[in-house]
């Protein structure tokens, strides 16, 4: 047999192996080797996290090549990046650098209105965001290989977090509990392929690996999202615009492992410093939410 | 038939669990010290070596599967936890099996591919091993066993109760490795205890 690169199973296969664990946001080689001592999974290779790029306003874009390298070079675990929805010469850019995974990623500004990237081209996987089922299956079908719910990011605000995972979740067990003859007219419904449908239906879950992120700030937080049945945690802002990042790091990523065991989230949660300082979100405008681009 | 754990600390959990279930093993998730008492072996996922080997010594799950006493297959991660020596890599680790390995050996996520293992202990089509990130052995011990190979690199190998594989069987359909770990190594050291 031949050597076959980049296949379905070998992208959707390193989201699996990612499972438990806690993808966290950094912006310097010195925050990645910070968020690898403490556990984290993955890294995401950023110029500014999610808080910073909303309180700067403006066109957000892929990060400078320079940081994602420098990034890369500092650690050992797999590093992703972001591109624009719809930008996909930034994520030929970022295959080019050979980042692990590519997030067509709402937290930047959209590069087209109307089409995501066509993700099966490429060798590199693709992580998407998504509020309900629908919206991942399409994402699915243009070949994503993991999906994270949206959230709000860079609110430090959990509540869209829960929101999004409860919507897929309680899709996700409509289509289960529907008999075969009807799941052609619930795929129409959620303008999803029927055949990806008719997967969920066999499956009871997702295709791929789904995350949760954009807002998660506290251990609890991470608990919360994985006791609601996600299999893994992005992590955004949280860590590095709190008082003690290190320590808070820790305390993640130790939630996401004893998730179900609270005498454990409580010895971890003790002593973490300031949070993040948290945005209600009716206080932001719906055509700044982020969760609202892409489609 | 035996009762055995999936190291579940993060990881390819389920997918072990699954493969482990539908060959009629009894399947624990192990997280705690008391997880691995009456244990007949464990499973060691993939996952990210580095959280794993950190979680495995915080939470004292190590010395226990350091003593040696309980049957491992490691995958990927799994072996990587399971070497005695990491190139460039200092590390947590078990260190139960006299082999060097190298991480991400085959290059980054873009490098990673599926492939043929050659020489695997299995009878009719070779292996398909699904390789990730993946690591292989670059040297062993006088009492390692080669299992497999492939482009030339040791990709598979056996130490007494102890099996590293560097790609990840539980992806595929493919029984028959965690099959040869329930029958040639789980009952064997079942039978001489």
């Amino acid at each position: 047999m031949e050597r076959e690169v980049g296949t379905f199973r070998v992208k959707a296969g390193l989201a699996e192996m990612l499972k438990g664990g806690v993808i966290m946001d950094v912006t310097t080689p010195e925050q990645a080797v910070i968020a690898e001592r403490a556990g984290a999974v993955a890294v995401m290779a950023l110029e500014r996290v999610p808080a910073d790029i909303r309180a700067a306003g403006g066109v957000a874009r892929m990060a400078d090549p320079h940081i994602v390298r420098e990034i890369m070079d500092a650690v050992t675990i797999p590093v992703m990046a972001k591109a624009r929805i719809g930008h996909f010469v930034e994520a030929q850019i970022l295959e080019a650098l050979g980042v692990d995974y590519i997030d067509e990623s709402e937290v930047l500004t959209p590069a087209d209105e109307q089409y995501h990237i066509d993700k099966a081209k490429f060798k590199v996987p693709f992580v998407c965001g998504a509020r309900n089922l629908g919206e991942a299956l399409r994402r699915i079908a243009e070949g994503a290989a993991m999906i994270r719910t949206k959230g709000e990011p860079g609110t430090g605000n959990v509540v869209e977090a829960v929101r999004h995972a409860r919507t897929v979740n309680a899709d996700i067990r409509r289509v289960v509990a529907a008999p075969e003859d009807e799941l052609g007219t619930i795929a129409k419904e959620l303008g999803a392929p029927l055949e990806l449908v008719r997967e969920v239906h066999e499956l009871g879950r997702l295709p791929v690996v789904n995350f949760s992120a954009g807002g998660i700030a506290t251990p609890a937080d991470a608990a919360l999202m994985m006791q609601l049945g996600v299999d893994g945690i992005f992590v955004g802002s949280g860590i590095f615009k709190s008082q003690d990042p290190e320590a808070r790091a820790r305390a993640v990523v130790r939630a996401t492992t004893h998730f179900q065991d609270p005498a454990v989230l409580a010895e971890v949660s003790v002593g973490l410093g300031e949070a993040m300082p948290g945005i209600e979100i009716s206080k932001i405008a719906p055509a700044e939410r982020m969760q609202e681009r892409g489609w | 038939m035996a009762t055995i754990g999936v190291l579940a600390l993060q990881g390819a959990v389920r997918e072990h669990a699954r493969v482990l279930a539908s060959l009629g093993a009894e399947v624990r998730l192990v997280k705690r010290p008391g997880d691995l008492e009456g244990l007949g072996g464990i499973v060691l996922p993939g996952g990210e070596s580095t959280t794993i080997g950190m979680l495995l010594e915080e939470y004292e799950l190590a010395p226990v599967l350091r003593a040696g006493e309980i049957p491992i297959f490691g995958t990927c991660a799994g072996m990587i936890l399971m070497a005695d020596e990491i190139e460039d890599s200092d590390q947590p680790r078990l260190g139960v099996m006299r082999i060097s390995v190298r991480r991400n050996a085959f290059g980054r996520q873009r490098e990673s591919f599926e492939e043929a293992i050659d020489g695997a202990p299995v009878t009719g089509d070779p292996l398909r091993g699904v390789f990730i990130r993946a690591p292989y052995v670059t040297d062993v011990g006088p009492d390692v066993e080669i299992l497999g190979r492939v482009d030339g690199k040791i990709v598979l190998c056996r130490q007494g109760r102890f099996l590293a594989a560097s790609f990840h069987p539980e992806l595929t359909d493919d029984r028959r490795l965690h099959r040869y770990f329930l029958e040639e190594i789980v009952q064997r050291a079942a039978h001489l205890a």
